[in-house]
């Protein structure tokens, strides 16, 4: 009998074995998912809010605002808004503070891995978790407090593009907030306060228009008000529009004003973004 | 540039404001080497490594690690150097495996997992979340992220502190395994005996500056240096004396004594000895 021999496999170094960059950025992706989900805190925090705060207004405010319109078709776009902001802002400016404390980040830097990976690994956790969010709050919504959703494929689409640079601004300025913090327990305390005057000035919790003029001039400056105008637009009736403070929904300046937040935010992460705490040097 | 050196550094400085923390050092480390640098805390010896490792700027002086300026690493220079930093930067809600498992895809040339969880010592632990691992445990994951690349050039930065004596043997047995396939590296330890156990040179700096560098047994010309003999004298009061020929002054002992001297000992410094002196004379 014999025997054939496999020729032994050369075992020169094969360079170049690396997933590619688009592979790699998955891979940082599903990564930072799987720390997300099993952070119970992160979960609770990011994910349960909206919900919470959805049931707790709703079933206060079970009355209409004109029009035969619901209260719960105003509040779900200030809600879908604040889970958005709180998923990227508050999410990242809270959590990249406490990964560079404890030496993620420096150990990062180590490895050849390009620097965008690592932000394109928090955009994916991101945007996931931002439409998991969204979902389910509609569909909380829509069982409970019979939400009527958008109509036609116009008000999804405006949905679709107010939502994408609403979060990408959000995460801009999330990532950017991060290197206020000096330390791990710092970061909540830089970026709740942020988060929750904007709430409140936006027009989540109450009705933006009842707000004091300079309080909606104020919000006019940050990014929340114009999601939540936005989204106004996808969830309330054409008419509702001349309520707004400037006589229409002004679609184009929200584009305009979230795509300025962005340009912003992301001068701010280029010039000041640190991969280490400043007590290293 | 010499290919036969990994590391070149001349005239090295750095400073945080007024306290300087570097000041003037020239080392070269040559491949496959495994040189320590040994001093006290706050001597320069993270900064040093740090500078290296392109984690900090230098103030001054000519810097080349594998033939690059660390000031300007790029992806195929950093796949080709290990770092094992002081502090750990967990990964709490991850098991060990998946760490490991995804560093490992950073690296164009990356060892197996699985072998490297094996090496480690972190096999029954593969499965478990990283905030689980002991302080020993967790250093281990910290090497394992270091050689997941398989470097030619390994860093680290007081490796086994937190660990029990038997880690650290096993520890050691890694390093050697690790310098016997050709891999160079740095480590820096305030531990004597680990210095004396794992490395060829060693560089002892203190106050920011390397005092001297030499081979382990040879540091502060301790093979040199006059043994010191003593014994008891019939009263039971202690006598000694230093000697260059202990072999020929015990002979003569034991002729004065007739046989046995009582309580004798003969000894030169021992590393630590001269070590503390040097690092004595730099304070």
């Amino acid at each position: 009998m014999t025997t054939t021999t496999k020729p032994a496999t050369p075992v020169t170094a094969t360079r170049g074995r690396r997933p590619g960059a688009g592979a790699l950025a998955l891979r940082q992706g599903r990564l930072e998912i799987t720390q997300f989900l099993r952070s119970r805190e992160s979960v609770v925090f990011t994910m349960g809010f909206p919900i919470i705060m959805i049931l707790i207004f709703a079933s206060i405010f079970d009355g209409t605002i004109g029009g035969g319109v619901k209260f719960t078709q105003y509040f779900i776009t200030g809600m879908i808004a604040t889970g958005l902001m709180t998923v990227s802002f508050q999410n990242l400016g809270i959590w990249i503070p406490i990964e560079r404390d404890r030496g993620v980040l420096k150990r990062y830097r180590g490895t050849p891995m390009p620097k965008w990976v690592w932000f394109a690994g928090k955009v994916i956790m991101v945007v996931a978790i931002g439409i998991a969010e969204t979902v389910l709050l509609l569909a909380v919504a829509v069982a409970l407090f019979d939400l009527d959703l958008p109509g036609t494929a116009a008000k999804w689409f405006t949905f679709g593009w107010v939502a994408v640079l609403g979060v990408t601004a959000c995460t801009l300025c999330g990532i950017a907030i991060s290197s206020l913090a000096r330390t791990a327990r710092s970061g909540s305390a830089v970026v709740t306060p942020v988060a929750l005057v904007l709430q409140f000035i936006s027009g989540v919790f109450f009705v933006f228009t009842d707000l004091p003029t300079w309080m909606q001039q104020v919000a006019a400056l940050f990014p929340l008000k114009w999601m939540c105008q936005g989204l106004r637009s996808v969830f309330l009736p054409e008419s509702f529009g001349a309520q707004e403070p400037g006589g229409s929904f002004e679609l184009g300046r929200v584009a305009v004003v979230l795509a300025l937040w962005c340009v912003i935010g992301v001068v701010l992460c280029l010039t000041t973004f640190r991969w280490t705490t400043k007590r290293d040097g | 540039m010499d290919d036969e050196l990994a590391i070149s550094v001349r005239g090295l400085r750095k400073a945080y404001g007024d306290n300087v923390a570097v000041a003037g050092v020239d080392l070269d480390v040559h491949r496959g080497e495994v040189f320590a640098l040994l001093g006290p805390n706050g001597a320069g010896k993270t900064t040093t490594v740090e500078i290296l490792e392109g984690y900090r700027r230098r103030d001054a002086g000519e810097v080349s690690v594998l033939g690059t300026d660390p000031a300007h690493p790029d992806a195929d220079w950093r796949s080709r150097v290990g770092i094992v930093l002081q502090g750990t930067g967990e990964f709490d809600e991850l098991t060990v495996a998946e760490v490991i498992r995804h560093f490992s895809g950073f690296y164009p040339d990356a060892d197996d997992p699985d072998k490297v969880i094996e090496r480690v010592g972190l096999a029954d632990k593969a499965k478990a979340r990283t905030h689980t691992l002991s302080g020993g445990q967790k250093r281990r994951l910290d090497v394992a992220l270091g050689i997941i690349g398989r470097p030619e050039l390994l860093f680290l930065d007081e490796p086994t502190t937190g660990f029990d004596p038997e880690a650290r043997r096993e520890f050691w047995e890694l390093i050697r395994d690790l310098a016997a396939a050709g891999t160079t590296i740095v480590l820096t330890t305030h531990y004597l005996d680990e210095a004396e156990a794992l490395a060829d040179r060693v560089g002892v700096i203190a106050g920011g500056r390397l005092v001297e560098v030499a081979a382990p047994n040879r540091l502060g010309n301790r093979q040199e240096a006059l043994a010191t003999v003593s014994w008891r004298t019939p009263e039971g009061t202690l006598e000694s004396a230093q000697s260059a020929t202990p072999t020929a002054f015990v002979a003569d002992l034991a002729a004065r004594y007739g046989g046995e001297v009582p309580g004798l000992t003969v000894t030169r410094p021992t590393l630590e000895d001269v070590y503390l002196t040097m690092i004595g004379h730099a304070r």
